[in-house]
């Protein structure tokens, strides 16, 4: 397993680095800053002072040597936009996005799971058919759409809940965690439901019924946790998305997570925040993907012995 | 042997159903027998008799949907455990009767260690803490002769053998020390000396508890080996019942007298082919010294480790025209890997196979091509070899689009329809899809495939071992009237020793990647020289309990 997750790492390190270039150079893409950040009518000397003191007038291969000799030094440049160090800016928000995904995922990964297991037990049972049509529903639902709906529902109409914002209180937390679960909510408990139905049919179930195993221990203890591993991929794909930048909600509810600052960054032509937020989400995207592994083999010995 | 009190397990008139696209489908048909403690009764039947669904049904553990019993009655200590209640009857399992399976693999649970699964009967029926329970898992495991049980208890299902996955479910079957134990054709996906070990577990144990004991099988010999009384079924009925011996020696059913024609390898040898007289008779197919060493690879990396797999290691040997060469050996000999590297389906390690004066591991292109047409293969599932998207007609004349100038496209119809009768099929077929087959049938549709070439060899890796015994006679007898009608030549690879019996000309004998003996048929078979062919052949079942109760007595096995 050590072995394991150093070649791993190792590996996750190659593709960061390619990453790195690549958005390097295609952030460069996007434009000029100078012109951006300039009034329209500066002067061509303050053109000149502005990409001489951002380094924007050297060739871009240059530009990129500096960015490596930096990052070797582990600085990861300044914000145009902001003019303090980017990790700073991006570590901000990427603990408001990290917070939201850590309430969200484990309520959609336990909660589906039970929902799953339960509906697959009898199925076309009264459980199966409402649960599998409100998973359709979940996971088919446009997130913007319930996220308005809900504003004018709770907050304008019924005005139990705040529009928007992000505070301490729970109050603010309670429609923008539901409007990011209820998609990885729904299909989740059909990628569950699957995974169970399929394990239910398997020769351990009949083995465990002909110990006289009660049916309660069958699900929960026999045929779960053999299920679980597409529940985990698709769990890890899920939370992968909401790290990269729950971008819909965080817009919509105001709140200032990474999904939301690297469309600003864009939009702002603030390479070094762009380059940052890549990177720190990148390096959060191959972690889950790592804990995955881990779990995967925490589940099944015949992975954990491969 | 059988107590003459009265019986443990009374079935009555048990029906079963399934429901099926096309309506109910009664799958048994109000059976009844009787079992006695300390006794063996043997359900035989082939695949769809209703042997299996018949112990489900009585253990409970039914499919259903789409399985239910229609009606009938199982008395075990005057309740019927038909009527029982899902709690009532929860407590009568693993404590009173119980059961163990073929497929030991997909049967114990993959993700929890032998040891809890055993543990869990204690826990489940008597309320033991964890601690006591493995305690008693591990005395179990050590009874049913498992090495250093306290260690591999905490092993997972994957780290056993077969054989050993099975010693474990008879450990967890046994725990409670039931009255009743039903082994679902518990020998069958073994080696045949792991078999006669499993076997006589089985026995000891049900002297030593006085337990009854229902064995499901198709194999008569096994029911020879160990059985008191049989039932026989076939389609969903009980034919005949009596005493094994009985049975054997006077069936009086007409489907137990096919059956018992159709045992393979009943004493009769081929007669066998002279080598061509003179001072060097020529095979067509020499093979020399082939290897095939698979590395381990591991660490960071995935470099080699340096330790090799040698799965078949220098093996050397002769394939003359129109001969039959049986290949056996237990899993893991390396027979099927011979089969994979003549059929340039695996690259050898070392070695050359001579044809017409070529090593065929050296070929490429459009020799290679060329070589192909000339070599063709049946492989064991005709349920995983045929592509089930395409027609007959699509499989058997796929070849020749293949190999374009065998056959003028205006033919491929008449060739089809002329290859699928000397399989014994009708025109009609050509049309059908290979779901609509039996797997006799589709095993038959196989044999035309390999035909379609108008190959020299046939290399028939385990052609048979999947098909219900009186299937199997008919294929043989289809591969011993082609191989003589064609000239064919067959590599006959099996583990099944009756079955190359019945076909061979020659055996050679294999064991962890290397030849242990060869011979003609009957050197062979009746003077075996190697130790290890000895022991295969007396760990192989003969379906004759006069027989098989000598050599059970000379085991020191009272039965």
């Amino acid at each position: 397993m050590g072995t394991y997750l150093v070649r791993r790492a190792f590996h996750s390190f190659i593709s960061l680095a390619g990453l790195l270039v690549l958005v390097f150079f295609l952030a460069r893409l996007t434009g000029d800053p100078t012109n951006l950040y300039l009034p329209l009518d500066a002067t061509l000397e303050a053109r000149a002072e502005f990409t001489e003191k951002h380094g924007f007038n050297d060739p871009i291969y240059v530009q990129f040597g500096r960015y490596l000799v930096q990052l070797s030094q582990g600085d990861l440049g300044d914000s145009l936009m902001k003019a303090r160090p980017s990790i700073d800016v991006v570590l901000e928000a990427f603990w408001v996005t990290l917070s939201l995904a850590a309430v969200v995922v484990p309520i959609a990964l336990i909660g589906s799971v039970v929902v799953g297991a339960l509906a697959a037990y009898r199925p076309g049972g009264a459980f199966d058919r409402i649960g599998t049509i409100a998973a359709l529903l979940g996971a088919s639902a446009p997130d913007f759409w319930v996220a308005i709906t809900g504003i004018i529902l709770f907050s304008l109409t019924l005005g139990w809940l705040p529009t928007s914002g992000y505070e301490g209180n729970i109050v603010y937390w309670i429609m923008p965690v539901t409007v990011l679960l209820i998609r990885p909510f729904g299909l989740l408990v059909q990628v569950a439901r699957g995974s169970m139905l399929s394990v239910f049919s398997s020769a351990f179930v009949k083995t465990a019924r002909a110990k006289g195993v009660k049916e309660r221990s069958v699900i929960f203890v026999h045929a779960l946790r053999n299920a679980m591993l597409p529940v985990i991929t698709v769990a890890g794909d899920q939370a992968a998305g909401i790290l990269n930048g729950a971008v819909i909600v965080e817009t919509i509810f105001g709140w200032p997570g990474v999904g939301k600052l690297m469309i600003d960054s864009i939009f702002n032509r603030d390479f070094a925040v762009l380059q940052t937020s890549i990177l720190v989400t990148a390096i959060a995207i191959f972690t889950v993907n790592i804990a995955i592994d881990v779990a995967y083999a925490f589940l099944d010995p015949r992975i954990r012995h491969n | 042997m059988t107590d003459q009190k009265a019986p443990i397990l009374e079935v009555r008139n048990l029906a079963v159903g399934f429901h099926t696209a096309a309506g109910e489908f009664d799958a048994v048909k109000g059976i009844s027998f009787d079992l006695y403690c300390g006794e063996t009764l043997a359900i035989l039947g082939e695949s769809g008799s209703g042997k299996s669904v018949s112990a489900s049904a009585v253990m409970g553990i039914l499919d259903s949907p789409p399985g239910f019993v229609r009606g009938g009655e199982a008395y075990l200590d005057g309740e019927n455990l038909l009527k029982l209640s899902p709690s009532k009857r929860r407590d009568l399992m693993g404590e009173k009767i119980a059961m163990i399976f073929q497929d030991t693999l997909a049967h114990l649970n993959p993700v929890y260690t032998i040891g809890w699964q055993i543990a869990e009967c204690f826990r489940v029926h008597r309320g033991f803490n964890a601690k006591d329970a493995m305690a008693r898992s591990i005395d179990l495991l050590d009874r049913v002769g498992m090495p250093d049980p306290e260690r591999r208890a905490g092993d997972y299902p994957h780290q056993f053998s077969g054989g050993q996955r099975q010693r474990i479910m008879i450990a967890m079957a046994l725990a409670l020390e039931p009255a009743i134990l039903i082994a679902d054709e518990p020998t069958t996906a073994l080696d045949v000396t792991v078999q006669a070990q499993i076997l006589d577990l089985l026995i000891d144990l049900r002297n030593e508890r006085n337990m009854g004991l229902i064995l499901i099988t198709h194999d008569l010999g096994v029911v020879a080996e160990i059985a008191d009384r049989m039932v026989v079924m076939n389609a969903g009925e009980i034919v005949e019942q009596g005493p094994v011996r009985q049975v054997f020696a006077n069936p009086t059913h007409p489907y137990t007298k096919r059956l018992m024609a159709a045992i393979p390898g009943r004493g009769e040898f081929r007669e066998v082919l002279p080598l061509p007289e003179g001072d060097a008779p020529k095979a067509i197919l020499e093979v020399r010294d082939l290897a095939k060493h698979y590395g381990i690879t591991g660490g960071m990396f995935g470099t080699s480790t340096g330790q090799t797999v040698k799965a078949c290691d220098g093996v050397s040997f002769d394939l003359y025209a129109g001969e039959t060469l049986g290949i056996v050996g237990e899993s893991g000999s390396g027979k099927t890997t011979v089969a994979n590297m003549l059929l340039r389906l695996t690259e050898p390690t070392r070695g050359t196979a001579t044809l017409d004066g070529k090593d065929i591991f050296s070929l490429a292109g459009d020799e290679l091509l060329r070589l192909r047409r000339r070599f063709q293969a049946v492989f064991q599932d005709p349920f995983a070899s045929l592509n089930p998207t395409m027609s007959v007609f699509d499989i058997i004349s796929e070849p020749w689009l293949i190999h374009r100038d065998v056959m003028p496209k205006n033919r491929y119809r008449e060739r089809v329809v002329e290859l699928l009768e000397s399989v014994g099929m009708v025109a009609d077929h050509a049309e059908r899809y290979p779901h609509q087959f039996s797997g006799g049938q589709r095993q038959r549709i196989a044999v035309a495939r390999a035909l379609a070439l108008e190959p020299e060899i046939i290399i028939c890796d385990e052609a048979v071992s999947a098909l219900d015994v009186s299937i199997q006679a008919q294929i043989i007898e289809l591969l011993a009237d082609l191989r003589d009608a064609f000239g064919l030549s067959y590599l006959f690879i099996a583990h099944d020793l009756p079955v190359v019996q019945e076909l061979a000309d020659r055996v050679i004998v294999m064991k962890s990647g290397k030849i242990v003996e060869q011979g003609t048929v009957v050197e062979i078979f009746t003077n075996p020289q190697e130790r290890y062919t000895i022991d295969l052949l007396g760990a192989s079942p003969i379906p004759d309990p006069e027989k098989m109760l000598d050599r059970r007595q000379r085991r020191g096995i009272s039965v």
